[in-house]
This record gives C-alpha cells, structure tokens and sequence, in this order.
C-alpha cells in the first residue's frame, strides 16, 4: 500500500502490507507466541541448537579440565579463534544497537519491524561474544581481577591495557543493550499479558510488564527512558567496536598497530551486523508469514548500509595495503605481502571476495529485490567478516618481526566446538525469543498502520505520540 | 605452629622446674636410652607432635612428666578438645618432623653449597662446581679451577643432573629381568668367581668403555694380576683409534693433540668438531679469546673447516668447504703440498674449487707460520690425522701453538680391534664370566661383530648400567649404577689432570659404581669406593699431610701436579708419505660411483646413544638444525632437489645390505651427494622418554667404515614422519637481525632512521639512577652451542613440554638461539644470536598486561608476576622479540617425586595458564644484593652471574650494571660495534648485541675473490 496519507512509505515500497489494521497487527504479532500452534520447525530448530549448547557446554568443559593448550594457540600466535569468534559476535551485535538506537533518533520508521529482533539479536551475540575473553584466558577462575574492585591485595587492573577498556565497554554494552530491549518490550508484555489464555502466562508476562497500563504517565516515563537509553545506545555504536581495535591498534605488531582500525572495526561492525539481520530476517518472516511487516523495503535499505558500510571496510582495506607499502617499513610491508600471498593467502583472498566483490551486486536494484540473492549475499558477509578477523588476528601475528620465531596455527577440534557451541547458543536463545516473546514490536507497529484521519500526529519523539494517537498503548481492552 | 618447636623437653637444663627427684630422674631416663636422632623420631608420631605443638611450648613438660596433676590434665584435655573442633576445620596435611639432631658441617637453611666434582668423559673430565641445596644437588656449574672448564660446561654437564633424578633409572638389582638382590647376585657372582680363580681368570672378560679414572685403572690391573688369564677390553664408541693410529704413524707414539687457539691467527680444521662437546668447553673459551674483537682490535683468528656434514666449528668458520668424506684426504693433501711437507709432492687431482679454496688456506697458514694449526677430525681416518700433525710441523705450530703430551686414557687401546677379538672369543663361547661395567656395547659396537648375540653366548653376564639398556636386556643380572653425582671416583682431565669426582648426594637408588663391583671380583665385597679412591691416592702421596692435600683436591676439585707435561715427538719421515700414498685403499673412495656418500656422527643432545632418555637434551633445539626429539638423515639442498626429496620425508637407506627408515632433513651447507647419520636414537631399551625415538645409524658404523664411507642408496617411500622444529624459518629476509660487520669497519653501520630522530613517547622518561642491570651478548664468539639453552631450563626449573607440544609451536625454553641462513644455501654463512628477554625499558608486553602481572622494577628488569598473571597471552603477542613462554597445558611435572628433588628451591614452579620468561635469574640477582646489603653497600657492577653467562664456554654472555662505569657490561655498550635488536621500535633493550665480524673483510687486498 502506498496511500498518500501513509507518512512512512517512501518511493514505492511500503514498510507495512497493505490492509492492516491496529488489530490485525497486534494479532497476526501476538499470535505467534500466544495462540498459534507452536510447529514443528520450532521444535527442530530447537533440538539443533541445544545440541549446538551441548558442544559448547563440553568444549568448555574440555578446556577447563585441560586449559587453553586443547586449542591450536602457540608461541607466535597467542590469540586465536577465541578473538576472533569475540570480534566477530561483538562486531554482529551492532546492528540491533544501531537499529534502536540511531535509526530511532534519526526517525527512520521503517527500523521499526526490525528492531526488536535485531536487538534480541545483539544480546544473544554479546552473550555469545562474551564467552570468549572469559575462556580465552590462562586461568579463567581469576578473570575477576580485570575488574576494578576494593581488595585485600591492593592491586587495580592496570589501566593502560585495551584488554581493561575491553572490559568496560562490552559490560556496558551488555547492559545497556539487554536493558534497551527489555524496555521496549514493556509496553508488549502488557499486550501479551492481556491477552494470555493461561494462568501461568499472565502470571508471568504480567510480571515482566511491570504493572504496565498504558497510562499517559507510563507513557511518558516510558518515552523518557528509551530516549535516554537510546541517547546511552549511540555512542556504544561507535565507542564498543573502537574499543575493541585498541586491542590491536595499541600494540607494536605490524597488521595491528594502525590507526585505520577505529573506524574500519566500526563500519565493519555495522556491515556484519546488518547482514546477520537479513540472515536472519529472511528465513523469519518467511515462515512466520511476516512479509507485511518486514517488506522488501527493509530488505532494500538494509542492503544498501551493507553496501555503504561495505564500500567503507573495503577502503580500509585498501588504506591498510597503502599504509603498509607507504611507511616504507620492512615489517609492513612483509606483513602486507605475507597477507596477500603467505600460507594464509587463501583467506585473505576469500575475505576479498566476500567482502570486496560480492556485496558489489548490491548496487543491482533487481538483486536488492531478491530475496533469495539478499539471504546469499549475507551469508558470504558473515563469511567474510569472520575471516576479516582471522587475517587480522593470525596473519599478523603469526609472522611478525623475527624471523626465527615465525610459526603456523592450525585451529584444534576444540577451536571449532567452542565456535559451533557459540552459535548454537545463538539460535538456542533465539529460538526460545521468537518462540515467548514478541519478535515485531507490536505497539511501534501499530504506529505504522495507516492513520484513519482524525488524529494529526503529535510532536515529540515519534512512538510515543503514535501510541497516543492510536489509544492502543496497553491491554485489549483499550484497543480501538 | 612453627614444627621445630616440640622438641623435648631439655632435661640437662637445671634451670627447669622439678617438683621431685623422681619427676627429674623420670625426664633424664628416656633420654639416656637414645641418641639424637632417636630423640627426634619419637616425636614423629603425628598425634603426639600435635598434641605439642596446640598446647604450645611449657605443657610439653607437663605431658612429660609421669605425675600429672588433675588441673593440669583438665587444662590440657579441655584445650585439646577446644583445639582439636578447631585443627578440624581444615584439615593440616600429615607432615614428619626430623629435628636436625646433628646440623652438618657448614649447611645454614636455604642457602646452597658449593662442592667440587667431575664428570667423566672418554676425551677427559670436565670439572664441576655443583650447587646443592639441602643435600640436594640442583645445578651444575664449571670449575673454575679446572682446567677443562675454567667455570664453564658443555649442555651434556648441565643436563647431568636430570640424569640423576631421572625415574626411569634402574633402581633394584635384577636376574633376567626380576627383581633380585644384591646378596643373591653377591652369592651367584661370587661361585662363578671362584671358578674362575682356579682356572686364572681364563673365561672372565671385562668390558668398560674408555678409563680414565686412575683409581679403576690401578684395580682392574690389579685385578688382572689376580685373574692373569683374564681380559680387560675397553669399548666407547666415539673412540680415539683413529687418532691414535694417526699419531703411531707419525711419531711411533700415541700422543693427545693439545692446540693453544689463543696463540693461533689461523686454524684449519680438518672436520674437526673441535668447538663441540666436553672437550670443546677448553677449546671454545680459547678460540673465542682469540676471535674477541673490542674497539681496538685489528686481528682475529681465521677458521677455515672442510667438513662434510655441519657442526659448530663449520658455523664458526670464516671459510667453510663441505666436501664429501672422500674429497678430506686429498683436500689436506693439497694443502700438505703447498705447505711443502715432505713427501706429498704429488698433490692429487682436485676439482678447481677445491683447489682454489686449498690454496688460499694454505697461503693464509703459511703467512701465519708459528700462529696457526692444522686439526684432524676423531672421525677422520689415521691418514688424515698423519698429515695433519706433519703440516703442523711444516708450519711450526709444534712447540708454539701445538703440543703433545700422553693421551688421556689410562690404558690406551685399538679398542675396534679389543672389542673384535672379544666378540670372536664370546663367540667362540669361550667367555665364562662377563662383566660389563657401565657401556652399551649391545647398542654401539660396529654392526658387522653382531655384538648382542655374541654377548649372549657368555655364560654368566653381567651389566652394570644407569639404566635399562640394550645391554641389560641381554644380561643375567642388571646391577644398577650409580650416577657420578652420587658416588665416589675419580677422573683424569684433557691435560692430565686429576680430579675427585665427588658424589653430592647418597645413591638414590641400590646402586653400585664400577669400583665396587671390581672389589667384589678382588675378593673385596664391602668395600667402598671413598676408601678405594682415597686410598689409591694415600698410597700414591709421598708428603706427610696427606689429610691436607686430600681436603684441598676435594675443596679445589684437582689433584695438583697431576697435568701431563709435553710429550717431544719427532715425526718419522715415512709418515706423511705413506699417508700421501695411494688413496684408493682409503674406504670412503672405494664405490663412490654408485649411490651416496655417508658420515656418522654423535648426536648434539644423544651423544653417542647414552642421553637419549634425557628430557632436556632432547627438548634442546639440535644447534643447526633446530630437531627435538629426533634425529634426522641430513642431506644437501642440492642433492635433495635431486631426489626430490622434502623435509620429513620418510626414505629407506641401504648400505651393504642393512637397511633403516629415516625421516629426512634437509640441511644448507651439508656437502652434496652425502649424508649424514646421527647415531644414538632408535633405542629399544631407553625408558619411556628414549625407546623408539629416532632412527639407529649404528648398523651402518661398521670396523672399516666407522665415521664414514660410500654406496648409500636411498629410496623415498613416500610417507612423512613428523619432525618437530623450534624455527621453521631460516632466513633473516633482509632485516637487521644479526649484524654482521668487517673487521676494519666495527663502526660501519648505519644507524636505523627511525633512530635519528631521538625518543619519542607519550610517557616522560623514567630514570634509573641507581643499579640498572643490562646484558650484552657477542654474536662474534657466540658459537651456538646450547649451553646457557640448558643451563637456564636448569636454573630456573623450565618444564619440559615433549615433541607434539614443541612442533605445536610451544616450546618453553626461556633462552633460545636463533639461527639463520645467509647467501647461498648450498655453504651459507650461519648466524647465530641467543635471544633472552631483552628487558626493554620501554616494554611493550608491560602497557597491555590488563591486570599488571608484568611490570618494571627500579633497576629496569621487565619482572613476572606469576601469582598475578591470568594468562590473557596479551604480552606475547605484543612482544616484537617473542620471547615469552606460556604454559598452555600444566608442563610442569608436580607428580613425580625424583623430580622435584632437582627444582631450583629459589625459583617458583609455573603452574598451567602461567605467561613466563627470562628473569635475569632475579634469584641469583636478590641473592647477591641481600649479601651486598648486609656490608652496607650496592651491589658490584659485575658481581651478579646469569646461569647463562656463568655457563657459556666463549664467555659470550656478559651481565651487570650498566650505569656503573667500570662494569664489563658498561664498556661493552660503549663499543662501536654494540646495537639493540629492533632498537628502532624504540623498546630500549637492556640486552644488546655486539655484531658478529666478518674476519675476512678487513684482509680485502688478500683475500678478494677468495672462496668463502
């Protein structure tokens, strides 16, 4: 639909289905966790990812029993898949935060069928993110000395390591993000809650709403806080994945030891997160039968900031090559040379590929128009990203300034149970998301359903007067 | 609770309350029945010490007393009780108290002693200073006094204390492989003794490797009085027969070849691997003086080494040739020629860069005539060591900077010959009784007198041996022996010298020494061997004192006025000549045609076979080839394109009819169209740690080729054996790593451009103004041969990680020497630089630790905390140097109890997740600044030794203060030639370099052109 008085639908796409009204969207949302008959899928899907937490509870079982030497970590390279599954899951969180936080600031609507999953998406990466520098370390049981707390030995963190700053940001990150979606999803666990057959479901969505009653003083606390948060949210976007390049950029290894990293982590952060969203939009609102509310819309203008934060990686690709032969230094400019041609060339290649050359197809309107080209393209992202920070992490330190202490890493079984494990963790909570909570917001939906006339829409932040304006803020009951 | 408090109560106190005469008897009785120790021991129970040690310190008397008073009992009962509900809380682990009823002589808790000893070698004792720690020996050192060792060791030495408290020792007296009793062997031994004393020792042969313990010597030849029939045969497998045979051709006698490198402009090495081993200690420490180059220097010694395979000496070398073991002998004839020794006027066919290479050596020996000298390898044949003691009469080094004296063997013997006659006798099961005392011929004799099965035809065999061995295997009875740390002997030096070989500690095992087992076979049983040592030098001692010179050989770890004095020989004119004769009759040119040329040599870690089980030897990176673990088939580069042939391949190589299977390793600068075998590896009876590892190249050391010949045939069989290696890379891709500089042009470098501009950094400069501790290390007399490697995994109680974990690339060795190629593989010149943790006062691996487990002390040493460490691997990978070592798995051995006995009580043992490296052996610096202290002053500025630099034969390795002025180490930064590694990433390193020099460059008007 692309009716004249429909605010939200640029060009000729809309953002929603045509024919929606307040009640059909609330329904066709809530039914999914409510009353529609959980199917079968949901239940395989499930069984997968358990067994996926199943490796990842004995992968880190095995390595707790043996330490870290159960991976294929040696003398030249003391990071391995554990960094790079932490950068690389830290770097696909971004999207949900960019999606709430940014795009709800910058009043880009059509953010709204999006972000509640990519938010649930962005918690379950940082859980899964977070795995990592815990288990990463030598003795993980003394990991809380990072943290800065009063005790008897007298001894802080030693503040001038990223690794510390690491820890700050991604808690933080962790925290505003889970509260952000928990937030938001108030006003949702009201609905869920009203509309509940079952005791013990009303019992608990009521206890998760908070007393929510859709009353005009909730809204407005409401819209205080998610403004905050969202105002909290923004920088995170940009300072988290910052943050996590000084693990590189503060060190004297060549590869790592450039001041590219900030934003290209940044971008590159943006650009896989964004293509998790599609991996995981497509199959969703597919089986689900959301296509009226994430429409090819969404999956157009997420292409295009994949092809925008993708053209940005790319340059700093190509700043990386030029920084390496222009510093006339030996050591860059074997690594750059080692990169592209070393025993590890075949990734960086591959890198190239996935993220240089692929998502180049997205300038084709008619691929942005494929759905099934989209889900292909993002999954090569993912790919690629993930050997972003294989070169970055092993080419670099593998050969570094010493010849006589050049080495090989090869990635152990248990390299690859943990990452498995990880993903499954993913799709496990994911699973369990779509499956009890309302993966669309609902209430921001409504917004969306085409004004009936009456009401003008108010100033302000732009949620809170369309869940004014539809009276539809909380509960059946007060559903028009 | 302090557990040296319960100690009885001390009745001889009068001052003690007593409340009757009977209470006061009662407390002296028990007394009177025990002596100290018993003393001790009645307080072992564990229920009664703690009982002492709770009601503290005045009730023990009470307890002690047969009338306890009723408040008394109630008070000790009630606070028993109370303390007992406490003690259960947590549970205190079962410990024994042993009072030190008697404190022995000069041992003060936790603080070491020092005792002199000696490790006994076939090529002569090395002298040691052992460190010991509450009776435990825990560290080798070089005697300084010795002249062997002047304070340095070879890895072998430094190694030796594992050997002592390897679990794998036989530890109990076994028949045929069950456990016996040294009675029952006492009984069995002792009838077929007596047998033999009524036939005069007809059928008893005894077997010893090379002898040169006086003290043995005068019993076997005592014993051979005894049992006149007898035989005595003397078997090590790296034998001096050669040698010897070459010295009887030359000068009719059998003389040892001392070389005096410090008076030497010019050495030619004959495949002489002079530099390496037990023997190499004297000779590297010589050699590098002569080749020392400070700011003043004009003149280093030039080596020039003709080998076919690569050792030590050949990186050394200024001017390396690898020739084929065939092209040695005409190659020294060459230059015999050209030096005009008589009788070698025809100087046979030579390709033209042989000859080329001939004549320049020659022209650079004769210059230096009366500087120079000539050596022969012990693998080369006797013709070469004939020619080679001529040339040094022609270029009269004999009486300047060559001498002779007696060889160092107390019964020099054709021990080739010695051991054939014995196998045709066991052979001929004419051998009765045979006593192998320590050896293992089984393994290492020449394969052709098929030595196992002829020693299976004795009638009563026995072994004694450290360990099981292949020998053992094959013996009735297995005595174990003890290690040379534990019992008492003696042992000649190089040169003559004597020394005691002192045990540091009681046999940890039911062992015997070869002394006791010949004062058995004398009729001695019981005898110890302190009394027989002792006293074979008593009876030998002319003064009155002989207490005296006996506490001093001990104290000073050599018996004065032992050393040999120079033997006058004159070369017989028919020597060189004869040796100039025809070549054909020489083995290794008999067949060249068809397939490969072969050398045998010892192994850098196994040796000849008899360290194979050792987990530090094996775990040290092989000084060129950087092997653990194994041993590999060495091959040229060429020659392995040939065959196609790639590292870790899997070959068959046939000789004459044996075959073997032996992975490959290509090595640059091995000659062309040959190989080389290791020996020693392929064992089957080394224990877990040496059974099965590597190949066995005995089979192809055959009487008349022992070291080397011809027809080798490999056949690629096209699997791959796993070869694990501690640097994979050998090229220095053009950075400036090891800077090598002419002679004539130590300040000749150019200074890195990111230097010009000064220091840059975001942090303001720290200053050290008191002691800051540097080391500075010289590349240019550095010979790479793994010392300090092993000296610091000692010191510093380094784990010991095995071969899946080093070829993981986790190797754990603080220290390590890198070793690069540079130019033409096929004789590349070899660079070698020991790299320790630089120290750097600007250290990256410092600002990214997150929890501060690595910091800077004042003094600018880059400090470890490991109780602090998480293990986030963080400053490993920010170190540009790589020299930090983690402990990925738990390496340290916590289990094994013989183990823990070696550990350095002053250093922390790593547990797994742990980040480690170099401390500058912060314990040997805390150590002498605690005694600097007490007298009120700082520490010297070269007072603290590093067990690296302690260790190094070349004195390479220079440690001290480097703000102090007059320190070694002060003055060594001020050299032109001084430069950091990676000093341009502005780490300021605290360990520095001083470059390696090309001593060939500074000749330019001489030598240009001239083959390398």
């Amino acid at each position: 639909m692309s009716g004249p008085k429909s605010p939200h639908a640029e060009g000729g796409t809309p953002v929603i289905g045509p024919g929606h009204s307040l009640a059909s969207v609330t329904d066709q949302i809530s039914k999914i966790v409510l009353t529609r008959k959980t199917p079968m899928g949901w239940f395989i899907g499930l069984g997968v990812a358990m067994l996926g937490v199943g490796l990842l509870i004995s992968a880190i079982g095995w390595l707790l029993w043996w330490g870290t030497g159960v991976w294929g970590l040696n003398q030249p390279v003391g990071w391995g898949f554990a960094i790079i599954n932490f950068v690389w899951w830290i770097g696909i969180g971004h999207a949900g935060t960019l999606i709430s936080a940014i795009l709800l600031l910058l009043k880009q609507e059509w953010r709204t069928s999006i972000n509640r999953f990519a938010e649930a998406m962005t918690l379950f990466a940082v859980m899964c993110a977070g795995v990592f520098p815990l288990l990463h370390v030598g003795r993980p049981w003394l990991a809380y000395w990072l943290l800065p707390y009063p005790n008897t030995m007298g001894m802080w963190p030693q503040f001038r390591s990223p690794l510390l700053w690491d820890v700050f940001a991604v808690s933080t990150y962790a925290t505003v993000s889970a509260l952000f979606w928990y937030v938001g999803l108030i006003p949702d666990l009201a609905t869920l809650r009203d509309r509940a057959k079952s005791l013990v479901w009303k019992r608990i969505y009521g206890a998760l709403a908070l007393g929510w009653r859709g009353a005009a003083r909730h809204w407005e606390r409401y819209e205080t806080a998610y403004g905050l948060l969202a105002g909290l949210a923004t920088p995170l976007v940009v300072s988290v994945h910052t943050v996590v390049s000084f693990d590189f950029a503060v060190s004297v290894i060549p590869g790592w030891h450039a001041t590219i990293m900030p934003p290209y982590f940044v971008a590159g952060a943006i650009f896989s997160g964004f293509a998790m969203v599609l991996t995981l939009a497509i199959p969703i609102r597919r089986i689900y039968g959301l296509e009226d509310f994430i429409t090819m819309k969404h999956l157009d203008n997420m292409a295009k900031v994949i092809l925008a934060t993708g053209m940005i990686v790319c340059y700093g690709y190509a700043m990386e090559a030029f920084f390496a032969w222009y510093s006339g230094s030996p050591y860059e400019r074997y690594m750059m040379a080692n990169r592209m041609f070393g025993p590890y060339g075949w990734s960086y290649w591959a890198l190239i590929t996935c993220n240089l050359l692929v998502p180049q197809l997205l300038w084709s309107a008619r691929v942005r128009s494929s759905v099934a080209a989209l889900f292909a393209i993002a999954i090569v992202v993912n790919v690629g990203m993930w050997l972003e920070r294989f070169v970055i992490v092993v080419t670099s330190l593998h050969r570094d300034y010493l010849p006589s202490s050049w080495g090989m890493y090869y990635p152990t079984v248990w390299d690859w149970a943990l990452y498995l494990g990880t993903i499954g963790l993913f799709f496990f909570l994911l699973f369990l998301f779509i499956r009890f909570l309302p993966m669309i917001s609902i209430f921001e939906m409504r917004t969306l359903v085409p004004a009936t006339g009456e009401e003008p829409p108010k100033k302000g932040l732009h949620i809170a007067s369309a869940g004014a304006s539809s009276g539809a803020s909380a509960g059946e009951a007060r559903r028009p | 609770m302090s557990h040296l408090a319960p100690s009885a109560p001390r009745p001889a106190d009068p001052s003690l309350p007593w409340r009757s005469l009977d209470e006061r008897e009662q407390r002296l009785a028990p007394l009177a029945s025990h002596d100290e120790v018993g003393v001790a021991h009645q307080h072992d129970e564990v229920g009664a010490a703690h009982l002492h040690d709770e009601v503290g310190g005045a009730p023990s008397s009470v307890l002690s007393s047969v009338e306890l008073a009723r408040r008394d009992f109630l008070r000790v009962v009630g606070g028993s009780l109370a303390l007992a509900g406490a003690a259960a809380c947590t549970r205190q682990p079962d410990e024994k108290i042993h009072a030190y009823g008697a404190n022995p002589e000069a041992l003060i808790p936790g603080k070491p002693l020092h005792f002199a000893t000696a490790m006994p070698w076939a090529s002569g004792a090395l002298g040691l200073l052992v460190e010991s720690h509450m009776g435990r020996p825990t560290k080798i050192e070089g005697n300084p006094d010795h002249p062997a060792s002047l304070g340095a060791t070879d890895p072998f030495a430094q190694a030796a204390v594992l050997e002592l408290y390897d679990p794998s020792r036989a530890q109990l007296v076994k028949r045929s492989g069950a456990i016996s009793t040294w009675g029952a062997f006492l009984d069995e031994f002792s009838a077929a003794l007596g047998a033999q004393r009524a036939s005069g020792g007809a059928g008893l042969r005894i077997l010893t490797p090379t002898v040169t313990s006086p003290t043995l010597h005068a019993q076997l030849t005592q014993l051979l009085r005894e049992f006149p029939r007898a035989a005595w045969v003397q078997w090590s497998p790296h034998n001096r027969d050669a040698a010897r045979a070459g010295a009887l051709a030359a000068f009719g006698a059998d003389v040892n070849v001392h070389v005096d490198f410090t008076r030497c402009n010019a050495v030619l090495s004959l495949d002489a691997d002079f530099l390496s081993g037990p023997s190499g200690v004297r000779a590297a420490r010589d050699f590098a003086q002569a080749r020392r180059v400070r700011r003043e220097s004009n003149s280093m010694l030039r080596l020039a080494c003709a080998e076919s395979s690569i050792s030590l000496t050949g990186a050394a070398a200024d001017r390396r040739l690898p020739v084929r073991p065939s092209q040695i002998r005409p190659l020294a004839q060459r230059i015999a020629s050209k030096l005009g020794v008589a009788g070698v006027a025809g100087a046979p066919e030579l390709s033209a860069e042989l000859a080329a290479w001939a004549d320049a050596v020659a022209a650079d020996l004769a210059a230096q005539r009366g500087a120079c000298a000539v050596l022969a390898g012990l693998e080369q044949p006797a013709e070469v060591h004939a020619l080679a003691h001529a040339m040094n009469h022609a270029l009269g080094a004999v009486g300047t900077t060559v001498r002779y004296t007696e060889p160092v063997e107390c019964a020099p013997s054709d021990q080739a010959e010695a051991l054939r006659a014995l196998a045709a006798e066991l052979q001929a099961g004419r051998v009765e009784l045979l006593v192998v005392l320590e050896g293992n011929p089984v393994y290492d004799a020449p394969a052709e007198l098929s030595f196992g099965a002829a020693l299976a035809q004795a009638k009563l065999r026995v072994t004694l041996a450290l360990s099981e061995n292949e020998t053992t295997a094959l013996s009735h009875w297995h005595i174990p022996a003890t290690h040379f740390l534990e019992s008492w002997s003696d042992a000649r030096a190089a040169d003559g010298s004597v020394s005691i070989v002192q045990p540091l500690i009681a046999p940890l095992y039911d062992g015997r020494s070869a002394h006791e087992l010949v004062a058995v076979m004398a009729g001695k049983a019981g005898a110890k061997p302190y009394d027989l040592v002792r006293a074979h030098w008593q009876a030998q001692h002319e003064d009155d004192d002989f207490e005296g010179f006996w506490k001093r050989a001990l104290h000073d770890g050599v018996l004065p006025g032992k050393r040999f004095s120079t033997r006058s020989v004159s070369l017989s004119g028919a020597a060189a000549s004869s040796a100039a004769g025809d070549s054909s009759s020489s083995p290794a040119n008999a067949g060249s045609s068809a397939g490969l040329e072969y050398v045998l040599r010892t192994d850098p870690a196994a040796y000849d076979g008899r360290f194979a089980s050792n987990a530090w030897l094996q775990e040290c990176p092989r000084p060129l080839t950087k092997l653990t673990w194994d041993n590999a088939l060495l091959i040229g580069v060429a020659t392995a394109q040939r065959l196609s042939l790639a590292n870790g391949d899997v070959v068959e190589l046939a000789i004459e009819g044996a075959r073997v299977e032996a992975p490959v390793w290509i090595a640059p600068g091995h000659a062309e169209e040959c190989v080389t075998l290791p020996l020693g590896y392929g064992r089957t009876h080394a224990g877990p740690l040496g059974t099965g590892v590597g190949f066995d190249a005995y089979p192809f050391a055959r009487r008349n080729a022992r070291w080397s010949g011809a027809g080798a045939q490999l056949r690629k069989l096209g699997r791959k054996h796993l070869l694990a290696v501690t640097q994979e890379h050998h090229d220095m891709e053009r950075r400036d790593l090891v800077r090598t500089l002419p002679l004539g042009g130590l300040d000749s470098a150019k200074p890195h451009p990111a230097l010009a501009h000064g220091e840059t950094s975001m942090y303001p400069p720290v200053a050290y103004p008191g002691v800051a501790f540097g080391m500075v290390i010289d590349l240019n007399t550095c010979i790479g041969c793994n010392a300090c490697v092993i000296a610091c995994q000692s010191e510093n109680s380094i784990p010991v990680v095995g071969k899946e974990q080093i070829a993981a690339g986790r190797e754990m060795h603080w220290l390590r020497i890198d070793r690069y190629y540079e130019g033409d593989p096929s004789n590349p010149r070899v660079l070698l630089q020991p790299v320790p943790c630089m120290h750097c006062e600007n250290a990256p691996c410092e600002v990214v630790c997150p929890v501060g487990a690595t910091t800077h002390s004042p003094e600018g040493l880059n400090e470890m905390t490991y109780n602090r460490c998480v293990g986030t691997r963080y400053c490993s990978n920010n170190c540009p140097y790589k020299v930090r070592r983690f402990n990925f798995l738990a390496y340290s051995d916590l289990e094994t109890e013989s183990l823990k006995l070696q550990r350095n009580p002053d250093v922390t043992v790593r547990t797994r997740g742990v980040m480690e490296k170099c401390t500058y052996c912060v314990q040997r610096i805390q150590e002498k600044r605690i005694a600097a202290r007490r007298t009120g002053r700082e520490v010297g500025g070269d007072e603290i030794v590093t067990a690296c630099q302690q260790v190094c034969p070349a004195q390479a390795i220079t440690f001290g203060d480097i703000n102090n002025p007059q320190s070694a180490v002060a003055k060594l930064r001020q050299e032109p030639h001084h430069y950091g590694l990676l000093e341009e990433l502005n780490t300021k390193p605290r360990t520095t370099y001083l470059a390696k020099v090309d001593a060939l460059d500074a000749r330019a008007s001489a030598s240009q052109g001239e083959p390398r």
